[in-house]
C-alpha cells in the first residue's frame, strides 16, 4: 500500500469571504461552517472562533482536534463516517499541515481538556502550535449524552472535510511518500533486519472513552492487521477526550507518530510489516480475549518486536501487561509507551498493574504533576468546568482568573503515542 | 549562615558501643568531623553548635530523643542541619534520617545526611531528605565530606538541587517530568532496535513490586453478620456534597444510608469521571448494590447492612491517596464491628 501525503503548509488563518487557502494562509468562512454545523437541528448554536500560536487564548474543554484533509485518490475522508467507508491507505491525501478543527462546548460530565495558545500551559500541549478553527457548540437541552457526544464529533469530522476540500486544487509544498508491502513481500524485501510490528491500543472503555476504525465502535472489534497509511489515512478517529492529557483525538490518530518513526527506521535497522490495532475493553472476558488475540497474530506473522501503545490509564493499564506479558511469552521483544499517575508529588506507585517482562517503557511523563497556568485575555469555551474536569479540583479555578491543576486537564500532555518530549525521571 | 550538627557518641569521641546509652546534649561550635564540614562552608557558614546522642539512646527512645533535638535544634534556629555521615552504622544511620527528616518536615529547617547505601536508614529516609551515598567506614570521611559540602552551600543559598546523577545524593524515588530531546515514539523505537540487538538499553520506568493482599478468612455465619458497602466507583449522594474530585481523589466521604432503601436518580449520583457515567446516574445501586443488600437484611440474609457507606473515586488517584483512605476507613469499621465489607469498584 502507496501514500503519497501532500502537505500545504499552513502558517495563519483567517476569516474571509470564501473559504480558501491562499499563501499559506487559511481563510475560513464561518457562515458556511455554521450552516454546515446547523445541517444537523439536534446542534442548537455555533459559534465560530479563530486561536493562533501564541495568542493569549485559553480553549476548554476541548473535545477533539482534527487535521482537514482531502483525499484525491483512493477512497474518501474518514471512511465509515463521513466518507464511505472504501478502504484508505493509498493514493494521494493533501492535508493543510499546521491548521486544525477543534470542538468545544458544554459537554457530558466531568469531560475535556485544556489548550492554551501561549504561557506555560502551551509547551504541553502539541496544539498550541496550529492555526486553529474552533467550534463552539451548544446542543438542544433534551438530548441524551451518548447521542451529544456524538453530534460534536460529527460536525467537527464534517467541518475538517470542508476545510480539507481547499486544498483540493492547491499545489502542496512537500510530498511524502509511504509505502508498506504485503506482508511477505515485505519479509523477502529485508530478510536480514527483525520484523518489527506496531500493537496500538485503541481507547474503548465507554462514553467518551471510545475510538472507531472504518466507523466500528472499537469495543466491538476483535484484534486485526492493518497497514500503517490506513492509520496515517484517517482509518482511525477519537471519540474520547476524558483526562485529555493520555487520549488520542483524531489529530494524533492523523500523524501517529509511533507509526512515522516506524517508517523512518524501515528499511535501516527494523523491517516494519504492520500494525496490530486491538482495544481496551472494561469486561475481563474481553482483555483476555484482545490480548490472547494480539499476542496470536503477533507470532502468527512471526515478529521479532514490537511496541505496544496504551490510551488512557488505570483499567487500561491491565490491558497493557496482559499484552506486554503474553506477546514477550511468545519470545517477541516488546516496548511499551504509556504514562504515569505517580501522584501530585511524584512519590506514589505509577501504574495501576505491573510485570517484569515489562522491562523497557517509554513514559510520557506523570500526569498528576501540578501545573499553575496564568489568566489569559481570551476564553474559548467555558471556563467553569476547570474545577469539575479530570485533573481539575476544588478551587482550581481562582479569583484572578489564574487556574491550578493537574497536567492531566492538558489535552494530549503525556500521549502515550508519544508524541512529545514530555518523560519522568526518578529523583 | 549558621549551622548545626548533629553526631553520635563514637565521632564525638566519648566512646563506642559501652557509651551508645549517652542522652542528647548540646555543644557549642564544632566536634569531630564538624572541622572538615567548617572548613569548606567557610566564609559563608560556619557551624554554630554540635548535638550528640548514643545510638541506643536515640533508637530505644525515639520519641523523646527526638523532641529533645527538636528543642535543642530551635535555640539556634539555623540555616542549615547537618547530620551524619553515619556510614554503614545502621542504628546512626536511622537517627540521623529521622532527626534530618523531623528538623526538615517540623521546623521548615532544611537537613542533609549521608550514609552508606545499605545502611538501613537510607531505605528509611533517602525519599524525605538530601543524603549522600557514602563508603561504608569512617575512612570515606574526606569523600563524603567533599560530595556534602557543595549540596549544604546550595541548600543555604536557596538554590535549586538539581537531579540525583548531577549532584551525587541518593534518587528519592520521586517521579518528575521532564522534557527530553526526542520525542516519546522515537525514543520507544530507539529501545526496541537497542533490545532486539541484545544491547544495553535503560527503561526509563522500572516496574515496582506490587502488593499483593491476600483474602481474608470466610465469614462463618453470614446471617448474622454486620456488613459495610466501600467503593471507589464515586457513588455519593446528589450533587457530591463533599465535591470529590473525578479524577486523582485528595479525600473520600462518608455518608449514611440508614433512611434509604434504594438508590435513584434523585438520591445519588457519581463523582468519578473515569467510567460512562450515564448508568450510574440513572441507578447507583448498579455500582453501589444498597436495594439488593436491603432487601437481604429484610429476608434475613445478611446480619445488619452498616448504617455509612464510604466512597471516593479510583480514577487516576495514588495509590498512597488510597492506602491513607483505606486505612482510615479501615479503622472506623472495626471500632464499629463491621464484619465484611463489599468493596466495589468501576
Amino acid at each position: 500500500m502507496r501514500l503519497e501525503l501532500g502537505k500545504i503548509l499552513i502558517n495563519d488563518v483567517q476569516f474571509g469571504q470564501t473559504t480558501k487557502v491562499e499563501n499559506g494562509t487559511l481563510y475560513v468562512n464561518a457562515d458556511e461552517i455554521k450552516q454546515l454545523v446547523k445541517a444537523d437541528e439536534r446542534i442548537k448554536s455555533v459559534e465560530v472562533e479563530l486561536a493562533r500560536p501564541g495568542e493569549s487564548i485559553r480553549i476548554t474543554p476541548v473535545k477533539d482536534v482534527i487535521e482537514p484533509r482531502v483525499k484525491l485518490e483512493g477512497g474518501g475522508v474518514f471512511p465509515g463516517v463521513i466518507s464511505k467507508v472504501d478502504t484508505v491507505g493509498s493514493g494521494k491525501t493533501n492535508v493543510l499541515k499546521g491548521a486544525a478543527v477543534v470542538t468545544t462546548g458544554r459537554i457530558v460530565g466531568f469531560q475535556e481538556g485544556i489548550i492554551d495558545m501561549t504561557g506555560p500551559g502551551a509547551d504541553y500541549t502539541p496544539f498550541s502550535q496550529l492555526q486553529s478553527v474552533v467550534l463552539v457548540m451548544d446542543v438542544q437541552d433534551d438530548i441524551a449524552q451518548h447521542d451529544h457526544e456524538y453530534v460534536l464529533r460529527i460536525a467537527g469530522l464534517k467541518v475538517a472535510e470542508y476545510l480539507g476540500e481547499a486544498g483540493r486544487e492547491v499545489t502542496p509544498d512537500e510530498v511524502e511518500v509511504f509505502e508498506t508491502l504485503p506482508l511477505l513481500d515485505s519479509v523477502a524485501q529485508y530478510p536480514d533486519l527483525p520484523k518489527v510490528a506496531y500493537v496500538q491500543m485503541l481507547q474503548s472503555q465507554g462514553l467518551l472513552h471510545d475510538t472507531y476504525v472504518y466507523g466500528v465502535d472499537a469495543k466491538k472489534i476483535i484484534p486485526t492487521i492493518i497497514y500503517p497509511t490506513e492509520i496515517m489515512d484517517g482509518a482511525i478517529i477519537s471519540g474520547n477526550c476524558v483526562s485529555a492529557c493520555d487520549k488520542n483525538t483524531t489529530y494524533h490518530h492523523q500523524n501517529n507518530p509511533v507509526v512515522h518513526d516506524l517508517l523512518a527506521q524501515h528499511g535501516k535497522t527494523l523491517n516494519f510489516v504492520g500494525v496490530i490495532i486491538t482495544n481496551e475493553n472494561v469486561y475481563l472476558a474481553d482483555k483476555i480475549r484482545s490480548s490472547d488475540w494480539t499476542a496470536k497474530l503477533a507470532e502468527y506473522i512471526s515478529l521479532d518486536g514490537v511496541i505496544i501503545s496504551q490510551e488512557g490509564f488505570g483499567n487500561p493499564d491491565t490491558d497493557l501487561i496482559m499484552n506486554t506479558k503474553k506477546i514477550e511469552q511468545k519470545g517477541i521483544k516488546t516496548v511499551i509507551i504509556t504514562d504515569e499517575y505517580a501522584g501530585r508529588d511524584g512519590a506514589s506507585q505509577s501504574l495501576a498493574d505491573a510485570d517484569p517482562l515489562a522491562n523497557a517503557v517509554v513514559t510520557g511523563g506523570n500526569a498528576n504533576e501540578v501545573i499553575e497556568l496564568p489568566k489569559l485575555d481570551k476564553i474559548i469555551g467555558d471556563i467553569s468546568v476547570v474545577d469539575r474536569i479530570a485533573g481539575g479540583f476544588d478551587g482550581s479555578l481562582r479569583q484572578d482568573g489564574t487556574i491550578l491543576v493537574e497536567l492531566q486537564t492538558i489535552t494530549g500532555a503525556t500521549n502515550e503515542l508519544g508524541f512529545n518530549k514530555l518523560s519522568a525521571k526518578t529523583e | 549562615m549558621k549551622v548545626v550538627h548533629y553526631i553520635n557518641q563514637f565521632f564525638a569521641g566519648i566512646g563506642g558501643e559501652e557509651k551508645a546509652d549517652i542522652q542528647p546534649e548540646m555543644r557549642d561550635g564544632v566536634v569531630g568531623p564538624g572541622m572538615a564540614f567548617n572548613a569548606g562552608l567557610k566564609p559563608d557558614a560556619e557551624i554554630v553548635a554540635t548535638i550528640i546522642c548514643g545510638d541506643s539512646y536515640f533508637n530505644e527512645n525515639i520519641d523523646q530523643a527526638k523532641a529533645t533535638i527538636l528543642e535543642m535544634v530551635k535555640q539556634h534556629d539555623p540555616d542549615l542541619f547537618i547530620a551524619g555521615p553515619a556510614f554503614n552504622a545502621g542504628r546512626y544511620g536511622v537517627a540521623a534520617g529521622t532527626i534530618a527528616a523531623a528538623v526538615q518536615q517540623e521546623l521548615g529547617i532544611p537537613a542533609i545526611t549521608g550514609m552508606y547505601v545499605e545502611n538501613p536508614g537510607a531505605d528509611m529516609f533517602k525519599k524525605d531528605v538530601i543524603m549522600v551515598s557514602t563508603r561504608d567506614s569512617a575512612a570515606g570521611m574526606r569523600d563524603a565530606v567533599a560530595k556534602m559540602i557543595p549540596l549544604a552551600k546550595k541548600m543555604l543559598a536557596g538554590e535549586e538541587i538539581g537531579s540525583p546523577e548531577d549532584e551525587g545524593y541518593m534518587a528519592r524515588g520521586i517521579r518528575k517530568n521532564v522534557f527530553l530531546e526526542d520525542r516519546g515514539s522515537k525514543r520507544a523505537v530507539d529501545m526496541l532496535v537497542k533490545k532486539l540487538a541484545g544491547e544495553d538499553y535503560e527503561t526509563e520506568f522500572a516496574m515496582p513490586e506490587f502488593d499483593r493482599v491476600e483474602p481474608s478468612p470466610a465469614i462463618k455465619d453470614i446471617t448474622k453478620a454486620k456488613i459495610a458497602l466501600v467503593t471507589s466507583g464515586g457513588i455519593v449522594p446528589k450533587g457530591n456534597p463533599d465535591r470529590i474530585e473525578s479524577s486523582s481523589a485528595s479525600k473520600y466521604g462518608k455518608y449514611d444510608l440508614s433512611a434509604w432503601d434504594d438508590l435513584t436518580a434523585d438520591n445519588a449520583e457519581t463523582a468519578h469521571g473515569g467510567y460512562d457515567p450515564v448508568y450510574a446516574n440513572q441507578d447507583a445501586d448498579r455500582v453501589l448494590p444498597l436495594d439488593v443488600l436491603r432487601q437481604m437484611e429484610k429476608d434475613g440474609k445478611i446480619g445488619e447492612l452498616h448504617k455509612y457507606w464510604y466512597s471516593t473515586t479510583g480514577n487516576g488517584t495514588a495509590v498512597a491517596s488510597a492506602k491513607a483512605f483505606a486505612k482510615e476507613i479501615g479503622e472506623e469499621l472495626v471500632a464499629d464491628g463491621v464484619d465484611a465489607v463489599i468493596l466495589t469498584s468501576t
